[in-house]
């Protein structure tokens, strides 16, 4: 672990969000972001390498002019055994996986992007702008979002589902969703950071607002974002899932996807027919679970309140690993609001407000 | 009772665990307060001193590893424990009951949603068995003793129906409502203006006659010291440097640091930092020579008739910050703006520097009227003006290394095209302020608040402007930190030459360095002149009882000084 860049500052692939807080992290919280993390790199892996994984193709029926034959039960041949439609269920489940990857990666990007900007500039210059923005930030909360994923998929591909049409259609549904919780997160920290005195100086300055925005503003505003995204990510997922469950997925000849997977093996399962529901649903709840583990690892490090820390651990031992419930409880730590502020780098502005310590350690 | 003391401290040492190993905040204090008595304990941030105060309580946090012994009198003088060993309910019974403490920031210790006399009562039931009434009756009692009137009706008000001060009194009076041996006072009134100060002073100082308690007051300003102590505990990085009576102590202190202390407290009428006439052969003032203001140059900035209101909510009229005020800086002056808070002051500050809209009246800067002035026309005049602020630790952006928030002014203004390329301007101006080149490499946390301010103040003269606002530019740092970047201050000024609006609402720091001082109050410019005329033979009754109501840091001449200021509250 030693290095032998600057002693005074750790490298940058040291301080980049997740490696940073893999390596604060102890205990029981460490153990969820490493299953997280485990679960989250097999999911990327086998979507990037899914040509070389999988035996088949997605949408292949025949191997050597030989039909699979439907509803094959697990055998050499088809290790997961075949679908009604007669595919393979193996190559399907590993082709799915890039499906979803896309989606998540989609969705991520339009709605972060939209949503930061929005964020930015609706709490930078405020007036009727932040509040017209702010109301129909609200509104979009109303709605529940399967069902604008089914409108945005039939207005996108008039019913007829490709590749891209489903998974722009859930892609931007997860966007139109996600766009005020970004929006949101962001103008609050943005209105936070205006107030204080280092944009002030800027604009004593005479820097124009686009560079305040976006050097000073910008930059102090987006500790809690990688949060966000991950979260993004697992709902993204989940409605993708849901539209092809619906019947408004992507047809099983444009791509794998396990939505579609499952409703078509709604049938099966009366009939004793296990393998064709278990494994795409196993990879949902899996992919699902992976990415909110590191979700929630990332909030629970982010907070001083719901952070083990090491010192702390040491001090407990077993009993002070123990005691944290996964998805946080009220373990401030044996060392209280005392060891709130210490540590960390330079993003991290203190947290505790004056306490015995500081006086003491300045 | 008798010659017991009320609290001995013995060999007391405190280690903080933190993330970077073991820090000592206290090693090996021994202090005792005798009955009755007044006990200063002064020094500066990290000094130990409001950890050692803590100790008393046991209101350390759990990180904290205690040595020695803290030996607590018992109200009745029965017994004696030892506070560092109590735990759970014993520390609960021995906390309001044997000692009590007075925070720094009144509007923080009380809780908004209680009314003031149910906090009190709160405190009186849970130490002795009383009825609700009697507990009433005496929360009423005590807050008349502190000096809040109409005590009968203001019992069930909120804490935001009181000023600063009151809320102030009312902390004092939960804290000696059960008659404790020990009153602690953290910095008791360094968040209150300096005419609030003086109330809130002689109300501690009447404790130990009216209450029979004995005071430790933690402080960093040495006139309260002067104003209130008996005796006085000096501390320095952890350990008692030197403790005397409070006279022996300002006359002859012994250990240097209290010596260096003392003598980097400004005092009004004082040597002054920048002089006009030429300096001595010798060359032995300490005085920065500067030029004599042209009194017929244009004026830098000239101010007739400014008003400021802050709009109200709906259907409510605003806020007049500014009312009326006149105003002229003229090239090369430095302009002394005091007030206490709220006075309009800093709203001053921020409508010349283009952040606060003036509402009437005509505001010239650098020849361009402020009066609904846009972005655009004023911008290139930004370049001609600097800004110091207040806080040293918000006013860098965190993320950013020193030298490129040094070079921000540069590369905004086109100077310089990255920060990279500033950067032998940004070492000239760093070495200008006295930091070392290499300080350009750390971002802002890694600096002192006084290194912070010195880079904020390079920052602020990167492009050589015409014109300073320095709002509160020390009042974040301690006294020998302030006394350093205020001689920088006015070095810089004599050799740059700048014009420079100096806001504080500290006289003997404004008294240090301005030409003109101007005071404000409630919005309104009551008295402009000289130093000499202003602070020498104020004319303007708010003006005498401002410096009336500054503690200055001599014992005896603060005696005398607290006298003439009864009168004056008197009369």
């Amino acid at each position: 672990m030693t290095t032998t860049t600057a002693p005074v500052r750790e490298p940058l692939y040291k301080r980049l969000p997740v490696v940073h807080q893999l390596r604060t992290s102890v205990g029981l919280q460490r153990g969820m972001l490493i299953a997280g993390l485990v679960l989250t790199a097999l999911f990327v892996l086998t979507a990037i390498f899914a040509p070389l994984l999988a035996p088949y193709g997605y949408a292949q029926l025949r191997a050597d002019g030989v039909p699979f034959g439907s509803q094959q039960p697990p055998s050499a041949a088809h290790l997961w055994g075949t679908t009604v439609g007669g595919y393979d269920v193996l190559s399907r489940v590993i082709w799915g996986a890039r499906t979803a990857l896309l989606v998540m990666l989609v969705a991520v990007v339009l709605s972060s992007i939209v949503g930061i900007l929005l964020g930015l500039v609706s709490a930078y210059f405020g007036g009727w702008l932040d509040r017209t923005l702010v109301v129909v930030a609200d509104a979009i909360y109303a709605f529940p979002s399967l069902l604008l994923a089914i409108v945005v998929a039939i207005v996108i591909s008039g019913g007829q589902s490709s590749m891209w049409g489903g998974i722009l259609a859930a892609a931007i549904s997860i966007t139109v969703v996600f766009i005020p919780q970004y929006f949101r997160v962001v103008r609050a920290e943005v209105v936070r950071i205006k107030a204080e005195a280092f944009v002030e100086s800027a604009r004593v300055i005479g820097a124009s607002h686009t560079r305040i925005m976006t050097r000073h503003v910008l930059r102090n505003s987006t500790r809690t974002l990688p949060l966000i995204m991950t979260l993004n990510c697992s709902e993204a997922v989940l409605t993708l899932a849901g539209l092809g469950f619906l019947g408004f997925g992507i047809e099983p000849t444009s791509a794998a996807e396990w939505g579609y997977d499952l409703f078509k093996a709604l049938s099966d399962v009366t009939s004793g027919i296990w393998w064709t529901s278990i494994f795409p649903g196993t990879a949902i709840v899996l992919t699902v679970l992976g990415v909110t583990l590191v979700g929630e690892s990332l909030n629970d490090l982010a907070d001083p309140r719901l952070r083990t820390r090491r010192a702390a651990a040491q001090l407990a031992g077993e009993v002070g690993t123990a005691s944290v419930v996964p998805g946080g409880v009220l373990a401030a730590g044996p060392e209280g609001f005392e060891g709130l502020g210490a540590f960390e780098g330079p993003s991290d502005t203190p947290l505790a407000g004056p306490t015995a310590e500081d006086g003491a350690d300045r | 009772m008798s010659t017991t003391p009320v609290v001995d401290i013995r060999d007391l040492k405190i280690t903080f665990a933190t993330d970077r190993g073991s820090v000592a905040a206290v090693s090996g204090v021994s202090l005792t307060v005798a009955p009755g008595e007044v006990l200063a304990i002064v020094g500066e941030s990290g000094s130990g001193k409001t950890v050692t105060a803590r100790t008393i309580l046991g209101l350390l946090p759990s990180t904290a590893t205690t040595e020695g012994a803290v030996l607590l009198s018992h109200r009745d003088g029965s017994e004696q424990l030892d506070v560092t060993k109590l735990k759970g309910s014993a520390l609960r019974d021995v906390r309001g009951r044997d000692a009590a403490m007075v925070f720094q920031e009144p509007s923080s210790v009380l809780n908004p949603v209680f009314p003031v006399g149910w906090q009190i009562i709160e405190g009186l039931r849970s130490h002795t068995r009383m009825s609700r009434a009697e507990a009433k009756a005496k929360a009423v009692d005590v807050l008349r003793r502190v000096g809040i009137p109409d005590a009968e009706h203001r019992v069930d008000y909120y804490p935001h129906q009181f000023s600063g001060g009151q809320k102030q009194r009312i902390v004092i009076a939960q804290a000696v409502s059960l008659n404790p041996g020990l009153i602690i006072a953290d910095e008791p009134t360094t968040a209150l203006d300096v005419t609030v100060q003086a109330e809130i002073l002689e109300l501690l100082r009447r404790l130990p006659q009216e209450f029979g308690s004995s005071v430790v007051i933690i402080t960093h300003n040495m006139g309260v010291v002067a104003d209130l102590a008996d005796r006085v505990a000096v501390m320095y990085d952890g350990e008692i440097v030197e403790q005397a009576d409070v006279r022996t102590l300002f006359e002859s202190p012994e250990h240097p640091y209290t010596r260096a202390l003392l003598d980097a407290v400004p005092r009004v009428g004082g040597t002054r930092l920048r002089t006009h006439e030429p300096l001595d052969v010798d060359g032995t003032s300490a005085a920065f020579a500067t030029p004599a203001v042209d009194p017929t140059a244009t004026p830098v900035v000239e101010a007739k008739d400014l008003r400021i209101v802050y709009p109200g909510r709906l259907r409510q009229p605003g806020f007049t910050a500014v009312d009326g005020v006149d105003l002229v800086i003229r090239p090369g002056e430095v302009l002394g703006l005091v007030g206490e808070s709220g006075s309009g002051k800093t709203t001053i500050g921020r409508a010349i520097a283009g952040l606060t809209p003036i509402t009437d009246g005509s505001l010239q800067v650098l020849g361009v009227e402020m009066r609904g002035v846009k972005e655009r026309t004023f911008r290139p005049v930004r370049k001609r003006i600097g800004f110091v602020f207040q806080d040293p630790a918000t006013s860098f952006n965190p993320l950013l290394t020193i030298a490129q928030c040094v070079a921000e002014p540069l590369v905004v203004h086109g100077v310089a095209a990255d920060p990279h390329d500033a950067r032998a301007r940004v070492d000239e101006l760093m070495e200008a302020v006295q930091l070392p080149a290499a300080y350009g490499d750390r971002f802002p946390h890694e600096l002192s608040g006084g290194q912070r301010q010195r880079a904020s103040l390079a920052r602020a003269l990167a492009l050589d402007p015409e014109l300073l606002i320095a709002d509160e530019p020390t009042s974040a740092l301690d006294v020998s930190v302030q006394a350093r970047v205020l001689d920088l201050f006015a070095r810089l000024q004599a050799e740059l030459g700048f014009a420079c609006l100096f806001i504080s609402h500290d006289l003997a720091v404004v008294d240090l360095l301005a030409d003109r001082i101007a005071v404000l109050h409630r919005g309104v410019l009551v008295e402009e002149g000289t130093g000499d005329q202003v602070l020498g033979a104020p004319q303007h009754p708010y003006t005498q009882r401002l410096l009336a109501s500054l503690p200055v840091p001599d014992p005896v001449e603060q005696a005398a000084r607290r006298e003439a200021w009864n009168q004056l509250r008197s009369s």
